[in-house]
């Protein structure tokens, strides 16, 4: 049995086309083995027509590599990749409204928000929106200090991850698009060595 | 991305005119027509009318088998799609006509059965309304198909269709469903010739074989002194068949199949050392936990197949060839993964490999076949007295029909011991639900088979409870005249679960007792000839009796009621645990 020790945030990464349903069919990779999704953000990607879903899940190396192949395997995925945090740069945006007349009455808090790298996005008499970006524990700490200060609102995003290693895909692109797989193109070089990347 | 962008533009530009103005069901027709299609199963309704008023005028060219319940199309679908080794295509209706399809589909994912089914779906504009007959089809099926589209406007057509077929047959086969929205069905496009998609971008079917891999394989394979070949359906469906004989011969290597991956080599061949799994031989599975290299080919290792994982072949270096890179270290870690098409990687690998025999090795595999003989199998097969036993009357099938019919089979325990004693010389004659093991599948499946193997004999051979749960599908073999014979083999129980019942609850028999009705009076009902017999000295001419009438035929065999499965290998035991009574 697994224990929990070895369990650890994996970012997943999958290149897809842009398809109706194919959400669904990428969620119950997860649903089916009971793997609950921690953050999921998918949005075009650099490359038209060509989608990237960023997918956080806590579990075993084992397991994430199981469900990356699940992913891949799926006919409009073109690539997964899975790192673990320290492979990734990653962000998630938050979102604070905060009732006005505290901020501009108590100025330590204006500090606090100057010290959290908080930018005003919206200001009104009523209220005001400010936006951070940080990992979860940055974006986190702002909430519980602006609790004191009658937080109205707290929105978070889902996590966007930049592979350190990668070298885009654009190039990988050309490959897919390519009708009869050439010399050059190594094929399941990656399977079964515990690497992080695969190819189809 | 601009080079690409004016590729496309000119393939747009050298798109040929239209060559006709039709309406959506007559594309789909066509295209069918074009994919090789010659067989249909389906059953019509409200939301695929359009399309079956078009076949109508397709009737010379399509033959159309309306089934009885649309979960028969798609057995039969998949039968059809055994024994052929072409795609199977099933014609349902939306709502209920589509949900009645989940179990085939199911079935036909899990055992990487080619299928095609196409559903009529409520109009465009009403979906989401709550429409009569609509059900979201799409989202019910997605977990159950390789790949399924909805088609709202008959221009989408012909590639989606295309893609279905492309994407059914290559790499791993499976189920794919298109639901066509009845608007589509009915609108008129232009039509520009049907054009077969062999090329998706995102969906690479055929791997490129890394040599290196197979170099490895070789050298574990040359260096081994107590190999084992485990083989599955991959060979039938990669058609690889002569390859894997020639791999076996030369390595000379005992080689065991799972129960889809039976008749990829002749039952009688002398390295064939029989079945794997829960009820299979007692050799090949107490073995699997004795040699140094297996060499698994085109199977999954399945839970029925390994038993206890933790103790599965753990002193063994593993040799996975599998063409769905999923499959590799998914449940069993291979020291060498060589993924591919196995008609791809066999003749590479037998190149390599020494031509040797293992004599002292296969040896053992017939020491422990001569046990297994004398505790379990002799018993089964050659009793001389008291009531009939499953294995004797297959025995004497198999006298009847030399090995030379297609065998399908329902769920349960005459499955068992129909795979474990009928004799197979052909591939493609096997058919049975072997991963979702679905109760009701063999009389649409016998149906379907022999639409896809008209010269074969096919045997439907069929428990009491099974039949009871499609054998509404017999008004579809008095229809269409198919000429498949069904053996009932009565034990007026539902004898798998009352074998566990016995074996691990005590004998607390609960709802395992199950009554039937006069199955050959039913059978008459649908001008179908049949008899009942229950003595030893009717079986050799009742059997004859079947095979040689003419048309379909329904013999019922009353069977001993207790009788159990064995060899067995108790959930949660190794392999090596096998059980011979």
């Amino acid at each position: 049995m697994e224990s929990n020790i070895d369990k650890q945030e994996y970012n997943i990464t999958v290149y897809t086309e842009n398809q109706i349903g194919l959400l669904n069919r990428i969620a119950i990779i997860f649903s089916r083995r009971k793997l609950n999704i921690e953050s999921l953000n998918t949005s075009p990607s650099e490359v038209e027509s060509i989608h990237r879903f960023n997918i956080v899940i806590t579990e075993t190396e084992e397991v994430v590599r199981k469900v990356a192949r699940q992913l891949e395997k799926q006919v409009e995925v073109l690539k997964v990749y899975y790192n673990t945090n320290e492979d990734v740069i990653w962000q998630e945006m938050a979102l604070y409204k905060v009732p006005t007349n505290v901020i501009a009455e108590t100025v330590s808090v204006e500090r606090l928000l100057r010290e959290h790298g908080a930018r005003a996005v919206v200001i009104r008499n009523d209220y005001t929106v400010f936006e951070t970006t940080g990992h979860r524990e940055e974006t986190d700490k702002l909430v519980n200090v602006l609790q004191q200060y009658g937080l109205i609102e707290f929105v978070r995003s889902a996590r966007v991850a930049i592979i350190k290693a990668s070298d885009g895909f654009h190039a990988k692109l050309r490959e897919f698009e390519r009708r009869e797989p050439g010399d050059d193109v190594v094929e399941n070089q990656y399977l079964n060595k515990g690497d992080k990347v695969f190819t189809m | 991305m601009d080079t690409l962008a004016i590729e496309k533009k000119n393939a747009e530009q050298q798109k040929p005119k239209a060559v006709a103005t039709i309406s959506g069901s007559q594309i789909l027709l066509n295209g069918l027509i074009e994919e090789g299609v010659d067989t249909v199963f389906g059953y019509p309704g409200g939301a695929i009318m359009p399309i079956y008023d078009a076949l109508y005028d397709y009737n010379d060219r399509l033959k159309h088998i309306l089934v009885r319940h649309e979960q028969g199309a798609t057995h039969a679908a998949q039968g059809y799609a055994r024994t052929s080794g072409k795609v199977g295509v099933v014609f349902a209706t939306s709502g209920p006509g589509a949900t009645n399809l989940i179990t085939g589909l199911a079935d036909a994912q899990i055992d990487s059965t080619p299928m095609v089914c196409i559903t009529g779906q409520v109009f465009a504009h009403l979906l989401g309304t709550d429409a009569f007959q609509e059900t979201d089809v799409i989202n019910i099926t997605t977990p159950v198909t390789k790949w399924n589209y909805q088609v709202t406007d008959a221009s989408e057509i012909e590639e989606v269709l295309a893609k279905a077929f492309h994407i059914a047959k290559t790499g791993r086969p499976g189920p794919v469903l298109v639901d066509i929205t009845k608007n589509a069905q009915i609108q008129l496009a232009a039509y520009f010739g049907y054009t077969k998609c062999d090329h998706i971008r995102s969906y690479k079917p055929t791997p490129v074989v890394r040599k290196s891999y197979v170099q490895q394989a070789a050298e574990l394979i040359n260096a081994a002194k107590k190999p084992f070949i485990l083989f599955g359906q991959g060979v039938l469906l990669g058609n690889a068949e002569q390859e894997f004989k020639a791999f076996v011969e030369k390595s000379g290597i005992p080689a065991a199949w799972t129960i889809l991956g039976a008749g990829a080599i002749p039952t009688d061949h002398p390295l064939n050392v029989g079945m794997l799994g829960m009820h299979g031989n007692y050799g090949p599975n107490v073995l699997t936990n004795e040699c140094d290299v297996l060499i698994a080919v085109g199977m999954r290792f399945d839970d029925r197949v390994t038993g206890r994982l933790d103790k599965y072949a753990k002193q063994a270096k593993v040799v996975h060839l599998d063409i769905d890179p999923a499959e590799i270290d998914k449940n069993v870690k291979a020291t060498v993964p060589l993924w591919g098409d196995c008609k791809e990687t066999l003749p590479m690998l037998t190149d390599l490999i020494d031509k040797k025999s293992h004599t002292e090795w296969l040896q053992r595999f017939r020491s422990f076949d001569a046990e297994e003989m004398k505790q379990c199998i002799d018993a089964e097969i050659n009793p001389t007295e008291g009531e009939l036993s499953m294995g004797e009357i297959i025995n004497q099938l198999n006298q009847l029909t030399k090995g030379d019919a297609v065998i399908v089979t329902d769920v349960g325990q005459h499955q068992m011991v129909a795979c474990r004693y009928a004799k197979f010389n052909n591939t493609r004659s096997n058919i049975t639900s072997g991963g979702l093991g679905t109760m009701g599948f063999a009389l649409p499946a016998a149906i379907g088979a022999k639409f896809g193997a008209p010269d074969k004999d096919v045997v439907a051979i069929i428990g009491d409870g099974g039949f009871q749960m499609t054998l509404q599908e017999l008004g579809t073999i008095m229809q269409s005249k198919v000429d498949v014979k069904i053996i009932i083999l009565n034990n007026q129980f539902l004898g798998m679960v009352r074998q566990w019942q016995e074996l691990f609850n005590e004998k607390r028999y609960s709802f395992v007792d199950i009554t039937s009705p006069d199955f050959v009076a039913l059978a008459k009902s649908y001008y179908i000839d049949g008899q009942r017999i229950s003595e030893r000295a009717q079986v050799k001419e009742a059997l004859s009796t079947m095979l040689n009438h003419k048309g379909a035929y329904l013999l019922e065999i009353m069977v001993k009621k207790e009788n159990n499965v064995f060899p067995m290998v108790p959930q949660g035991c190794s392999v090596s645990e096998i059980r011979l009574k």
